[in-house]
């Protein structure tokens, strides 16, 4: 339920958004998560749709997914994360604090884990749409 | 609109029922800071006040063994629920990396940093601790940025070194008008009272001066002799006198 905490930091930002925009009503959230976290999208879905104000009553979540690509610092190679490698423990920390992949993860051709998380790192509110 | 990043919207409500937020804190590493942020929290739990210590050293975290705790993982519910360990919360990253190394650039540590503060549930507390990493870097430019009501406790040794690196983050935090509890001067080998002096010309309290005592270290991982020590008695002071006053 790490997802719950997630929700309600996108509601609050969007809120934050609909306030200053100044719409009254949302109509549609456009969320993207990246692979890296692991978010169970059947509980945040639940999550938001617990959290939702009443200004947001109407309004649709999407969520896509971002592939996670990872950059090479030493030998710039680059690839894609894939939770099917890690022990079951390993991509939990990764689920909490994506940050620990290096603690676990290393570039499949040097070794080192010095790499950039190029995308999909995390939960990114992309945009709100709604009424005046 | 530019995508954004939701987290740093719920961190001042993850830290609403926290009454103080101390981050303890020097320009210069090897000053004593995680002894004396675990030894605070330590002596606060003492005195009845609900704490939690929040170890933000995420390269080499240390507060984890000052305390001896060997396996304590937090739980799951709404966020993360840090386990309380000798009646404080704790919270660090060796929790999630276990025995590996955490080898983190500015940025990894800015985002590990904003992703704990924004999904641990601390609950009630009296006083949050937090034990900073050497430096004026990500971390403390991240705290005065996302945490509202943050307090500094500057650590000092006796060396000029580590006073001249002190005094700069002393500038940056009083431009930046963040309150600064005091200046703790540690591993102090003489009564010289030069940090006493130049402490007070930055028109900050100088808390206290804490002799090195060699029985420190025999006392890691052992709260009970930990909090028989000098450096114990000295916090003690210091809170009786300038945080619970």
């Amino acid at each position: 339920m790490h997802e719950w905490a997630l929700a309600e930091a996108v509601i609050t930002a969007a809120q934050q958004i609909a306030e200053r925009e100044k719409l009254k009503e949302i109509r549609e959230v456009n969320i993207k998560i990246g692979e890296l976290q692991q978010v169970e999208q059947d509980i945040f879905y639940f999550a938001l749709s617990q959290l939702k104000p009443s200004n947001f009553k109407n309004a649709k979540f999407h969520i896509s997914t971002a592939k996670t690509s990872l950059k090479c610092r030493v030998c710039e190679q680059a690839w894609v994360f894939s939770k099917s490698k890690l022990a079951e423990d390993t991509a939990e920390a990764i689920h909490f604090v994506p940050e620990v992949a290096h603690s676990y993860i290393k570039c499949p051709k040097c070794g080192s884990p010095d790499f950039e998380i190029v995308e999909g790192r995390g939960v990114w509110l992309e945009n709100i749409k709604g009424v005046r | 609109m530019n995508k954004v990043d939701p987290r740093t919207t719920v961190i001042n409500e993850r830290l609403r029922r926290t009454s103080r937020i101390i981050a303890v804190s020097s320009g210069k590493g090897g000053v004593g800071k995680s002894l004396v942020a675990t030894t605070l929290a330590l002596t606060l739990t003492q005195r009845g006040c609900k704490v939690g210590l929040f170890d933000l050293d995420f390269t080499s975290p240390c507060t984890h063994l000052i305390m001896g705790v060997k396996d304590a993982q937090p739980k799951e519910n709404k966020g993360i629920i840090p386990p309380v360990v000798k009646g404080i919360a704790i919270m660090s990253l060796i929790q999630f990396s276990g025995d590996q190394v955490a080898p983190l650039r500015g940025a990894d540590v800015s985002n590990a940093l904003i992703e704990l503060l924004a999904v641990t549930q601390w609950g009630k507390l009296d006083f949050l601790i937090l034990d900073m990493p050497p430096g004026i870097g990500d971390a403390v430019l991240d705290l005065v940025r996302l945490v509202k009501r943050i307090e500094f406790l500057i650590v000092t040794t006796p060396s000029l070194l580590a006073f001249e690196t002190v005094k700069k983050q002393v500038r940056l935090l009083q431009d930046l008008k963040i309150p600064i509890i005091g200046v703790l001067e540690n591993i102090k080998m003489s009564s010289a009272t030069n940090i006493e002096r130049e402490t007070e010309k930055l028109g900050l309290k100088f808390l206290a001066g804490i002799p090195y005592d060699p029985g420190v270290e025999d006392a890691i991982g052992d709260v009970t002799k930990l909090l028989g020590t000098t450096i114990a008695n000295r916090i003690k002071n210091v809170v009786a006198t300038n945080i619970t006053q």
